[in-house]
């Protein structure tokens, strides 16, 4: 059993977050025994006020009461603290890393916008930008993952890594989207490589578990598209 | 490129981003070579070696690029691990220096373009926000000799390059950081007695002649 005796872990997040997702893979893939809280859409909790006071987000990992913010520092926090549980989810070598965490940045900062903003745009033209720009980034992550897998099924190589959880996470709603808007993002002509990593990445038992039902995420997408219109977006 | 042994920085003398790199570098101890990039012709070698975001600072180990500064500090943290460690080795006290870092990349440069790039209404919004950055930093930091408490570590290499950018935050928006944050002022003072920083940070008013340069460019004033 990981984890040192009494430790307690404890992880603020929402079913339907990816972010939380990265978090809860890595803890799941770790073995880690942990308390999940759920928190209500569209309110926030006090502990979570307390605990992420700068931000106020999920998801927030809290361990032996202390708190640690931002989903890609949370799982290399896990890595660290559970390292003799499992593979290493960071590659051994520098030069890797750093690759791993350059993507990782560059699916926050540039792919997770666009796949969202496909949901939030105001106009069509907007949604036409976002869609482009999702398809495109998804074009060099491919070329990222014919070079850093080096043939093996994942980013991290035989087993799941950093880079697998940080982009792996948003399989869920790609699917979601992908139903709603009739149109592939991973396709298999264009992006033949991670069509097989996202299969294989969905087929991980620790995984499978984490990333919601399509159908469910649909549902949502609905709701939540629904007071975009109403209201203006508030983030 | 051929796989040239060795270290080589491309940056641009102004940028904070850069100055990470060259600060950790020099911590290290490590021997490189400091390409000046002209960022209205960027040369072949930078598009190379960062065709995805075409940006400075790109940091290349016998031929192999790295980008985005902190990416680049933790890199240079991790394989010249024999002194001055950068990052700590507690995971939690590593976990919170990535997050300040962060914060410091989140919030500090976005707000300080404002600074200089707006008037008005929006100026003085920008000047709330960045009066409150600077004082969330600053209660981070604390009584602490560093941010990375006697070493100093990640979060003050991310943040340091920025305080040569206070005379022009200052200037542009009317305040004065001594007044909002005296403990960042007294912290930036102890930096500059580091070499590596010393010998790094351009003077401030270098760089306000360069934001000058740039308002004129875009028409700002």
């Amino acid at each position: 059993m990981a984890g040192s005796g009494n430790s307690e872990v404890k992880l603020l997040g929402a079913w339907a977050s990816p972010y939380v997702a990265r978090a809860r893979i890595a803890l799941n893939l770790k073995e880690v025994q942990y308390e999940f809280l759920e928190e209500q859409f569209g309110t926030k909790s006090e502990l979570l006020l307390k605990s992420n006071p700068i931000y106020k987000k999920i998801p927030v990992l809290i361990h032996d009461d202390k708190p640690i913010c931002e989903s890609l520092i949370i799982v290399q926090y896990i890595d660290e603290v559970w390292v003799s549980s499992g593979p290493a989810l960071m590659p051994a070598d520098a030069y890797d890393r750093a690759l791993h965490r350059f993507w990782a940045v560059y699916i926050d900062d540039k792919f997770v916008p666009a796949l969202f903003g496909m949901m939030r745009a105001p106009t069509e033209e907007a949604k036409a930008e976002s869609k482009e720009q999702a398809l495109a980034s998804l074009q060099l992550l491919e070329e990222a993952f014919g070079k850093i897998s080096k043939g093996k099924p994942f980013f991290g190589g035989d087993t799941i890594g950093y880079l697998d959880v940080a982009l792996g996470a948003f399989v869920g709603w790609m699917k979601a989207f992908e139903e709603m808007n009739g149109f592939k993002l991973l396709d298999d002509a264009k992006t033949p490589l991670l069509c097989a990593w996202a299969e294989n990445f969905c087929n991980n038992e620790v995984v499978g578990a984490v990333i919601p039902e399509t159908a469910k995420l649909v549902e949502l997408a609905k709701v939540m598209q629904a007071r975009f219109k109403n209201a203006p977006p508030a983030n | 490129m051929a796989s040239e042994k060795g270290v080589m920085l491309l940056d641009f003398w102004v940028s904070p981003f850069g100055q990470r790199a060259r600060i950790a570098l020099a911590e290290k101890g490590v021997e490189y070579e400091y390409k000046e990039e002209n960022l209205r012709d960027k040369s072949e070698l930078l598009l190379k070696s960062n065709p995805i975001h075409k940006k400075i600072p790109v940091l290349i180990h016998d031929g192999k690029p790295i980008c985005e500064s902190l990416i680049i500090v933790q890199y240079i943290d991790e394989t010249w691990s024999d002194k001055a460690p950068l990052l700590p080795s507690d995971p939690y006290q590593r976990a919170q220096a990535r997050f300040w870092a962060d914060f410091v990349d989140k919030k500090v440069f976005e707000c300080g373009g404002k600074l200089w790039k707006l008037k008005g209404e929006e100026q003085e919004a920008a000047k709330t926000e960045m009066i409150e950055i600077l004082q969330i930093l600053e209660a981070q930091l604390g009584d602490k000799k560093y941010f990375g408490g006697d070493i100093f570590g990640f979060v003050d290499v991310a943040f340091v390059p920025f305080t040569s950018w206070f005379y022009s935050y200052e200037t542009c928006a009317n305040f004065s950081v001594e007044e909002v944050a005296p403990k960042i002022v007294k912290w930036a003072k102890r930096c500059m007695e580091r070499e590596s920083v010393e010998k790094t940070l351009p003077d401030p008013k270098k760089v306000y002649e360069f934001v000058r340069y740039l308002k004129k460019r875009f028409g700002i004033e």
